[in-house]
């Protein structure tokens, strides 16, 4: 289909429904709502339910359901209302269910505000919810990859029976840019779920969804599993993108469309003579550790750069595992980082290592 | 009809969220103000959070024109309410007012509280159409936007602007299709395509347009993220 021009929280809704999703439940909250309203005005059109919830936690627990009855489902909100859905989220996967949850994030805490941000990355990727737990979380940089990352999202949760989110920032939701999509796919195609509670026809035992277990045996044995599956994700699904690493002196890390200024803050230093390069992960979690442990073999420092006080930050760390200064900067609470700030910032570190 | 020869002193841009009404009707406000009239402009964008015409505020003070907009657009909530600055529109006849409207019936809404004050005066109402926008790729499509904006606002349209664009992806064919399309939607709705807008960068890449049926008005942009390397 030929490109068309789309707000990022449409662009969504529209890979969601032709990737098989037939199911939404959320409730509305600035910068996700056009995703919600775009799935009220399409979804019956494609043949699905679209239910604006009483609440966000009514919303993700309509998710828990329909997921364990085999569903394609998401739900999507902002960051207090991602908030109210962590003890569904915990739930969700502790029963190894499979949904989406977006989260176009806007400043914090509390209330906070409507602007963008990326203050939510702790959040997502070290829990949220209680228990041992992860998600899948994809961080895209635009509006064609938050479309093409919606229907990976979705596989890649089916495929090892967890929830995936997709976090991107206001600015991301918001914003417009040209998109394709891929054709429909028809959700009777999509695998089968063998473990889903859709009736027994009297031909095998009854499937139960559940996250409560009787004995604490089988919960660890359950929670040791369930670790043996993500470190296989470990291992195996995590992505980024490195633009001008190899000989660089300078790594920036940047996620979503933060990377964006910072590869324009790169091109700008490079311009001045300085060897800056970029890795940009694009799952959270899992973290592209590899890349950056690479990295620390050849480059003097890191410099993590978000709208946050510094929460990636600490992954990079971990990353880079002590060889070299990990510095950070970031903006918070709806201001977004300027390209000239990181160069300036760029020049800084450079110094001081 | 020739908006540009011949403006009306009142012109009210709606259509379709992400048509890029705040782009045409920002460009406009300084084509008025550019020919010597007295420009304000109205943020009636009760819908939009971010990348609105109060964005452009500074540069379009520096031009001349007066930005009236939500007490709270660009601040950290959203209350959608609208100033009583905006009845000196309609008092102050000595201005030409552009009034930017929030996008599909849901922006459009609140035209309606004004009704009585459109009502005395005639004024431009004008439909932005993009044919690369998903819900409005066909006549049937715009019209029932069109006819939900015409329910709510409790205006008659007088023309439609030929927005359609695909931003960097803008080439011949977009503007050709784009072009189609508001003419079959002209005949459906039985109103003039008073421009077809297209970016002054696209204009460059494609060389010029001369074959277009109607008004070419080069657009410069104002809205949005802006990610590209500031230092070239």
């Amino acid at each position: 289909m030929a490109k068309v021009l789309m707000k990022g929280n449409e662009a969504l809704a529209e890979a969601a429904m032709r990737c098989g999703c037939r199911f939404f439940f959320g409730y509305p909250i600035t910068p996700q709502t056009e995703l919600a309203a775009y799935m009220a005005k399409m979804m019956q059109k494609n043949g699905g339910t679209f239910l604006q919830a009483e609440s966000e936690v009514a919303a993700i627990n309509m998710v828990y359901g329909a997921a364990g009855a085999g569903a394609r489902v998401m739900t999507s909100s902002s960051s207090p209302g991602i908030s109210l859905k962590q003890e569904g989220i915990s739930y969700i996967a502790g029963a190894d269910l499979p949904c989406l949850i977006v989260n176009i994030v806007r400043g914090g805490p509390g209330l906070g505000g409507i602007q963008p941000a990326q203050s939510d990355y702790f959040q997502a990727t070290k829990g949220g919810g209680h228990g041992d737990y992860h998600l899948l979380v994809f961080a895209p940089s635009s509006v064609q990859e938050l479309a093409d990352m919606t229907s990976r999202a979705f596989d890649k949760a089916d495929e090892y029976r967890m929830p995936a989110m997709i976090m991107g920032d206001g600015m991301l939701g918001q914003m417009m840019e040209p998109v394709e999509f891929k054709d429909f796919v028809d959700p009777a195609s999509l695998p089968e779920k063998p473990w889903a509670t859709t009736g027994t026809g009297m031909k095998r035992k009854k499937n139960i969804i559940n996250s409560l277990y009787l004995t604490p045996e089988e919960l660890e044995y359950l929670c040791v599993e369930r670790e043996k599956r993500y470190d296989k994700i470990r291992a195996t699904e995590a992505l980024c993108e490195e633009i001008d690493t190899e000989d660089a002196d300078i790594i920036i890390a940047a996620y979503g469309t933060i990377a964006r200024v910072a590869m324009s803050a790169v091109q700008e230093a490079r311009a001045k003579g300085i060897k800056a390069g970029l890795i940009r992960p694009i799952t959270l979690w899992p973290f592209p550790t590899e890349a950056f442990a690479k990295r620390a073999e050849t480059a003097k420092c890191f410099l993590s750069v978000e709208m946050s006080m510094g929460q990636m930050v600490e992954d990079v760390r971990l990353s880079v595992n002590g060889k070299k200064p990990v510095y950070f900067y970031g903006r918070t609470g709806g201001m977004v980082p300027e390209q000239d700030a990181i160069v300036a910032e760029i020049e800084k570190c450079l110094k001081n290592s | 009809m020739n908006i540009f020869d011949d403006p009306k002193r009142i012109t009210v841009v709606t259509g379709h969220f992400g048509s890029g009404k705040t782009e045409f009707a920002l460009n406009y406000a300084l084509f008025l103000a550019e020919s010597g009239k007295e420009v304000m402009m109205i943020d009636f964008d009760i819908v939009n959070p971010y990348y609105r015409t109060k964005d452009a505020e500074k540069y379009l003070n520096s031009r001349g024109i007066e930005v009236i907009a939500p007490e709270f657009a660009n601040s950290n909530i959203e209350t959608p309410t609208l100033p009583p600055e905006i009845l000196r529109a309609f008092a102050d006849k000595s201005k030409y007012i552009v009034f930017d409207v929030g996008g599909d019936e849901d922006g459009a809404t609140p035209l309606g509280v004004y009704y009585e004050y459109f009502k005395r005066e005639d004024y431009n109402m004008f439909f932005v159409l993009n044919e690369r926008r998903m819900l409005t790729r066909d006549v049937e499509g715009a019209y029932e936007i069109y006819s939900e904006i015409l329910r709510v606002s409790r205006l008659r349209f007088t023309g439609i602007v030929n927005n359609t664009h695909l931003m960097g992806f803008t080439d011949r064919d977009v503007v050709a299709a784009g072009e189609r399309l508001a003419e079959e939607f002209s005949e459906k709705v039985g109103l003039p395509v008073v421009c077809t807008c297209v970016s002054r960068a696209a204009l460059e890449k494609i060389g010029g347009i001369d074959n277009s049926k109607s008004k070419i008005f080069p657009i410069s942009l104002f809205v949005g993220p802006g990610f590209e390397n500031k230092a070239n």
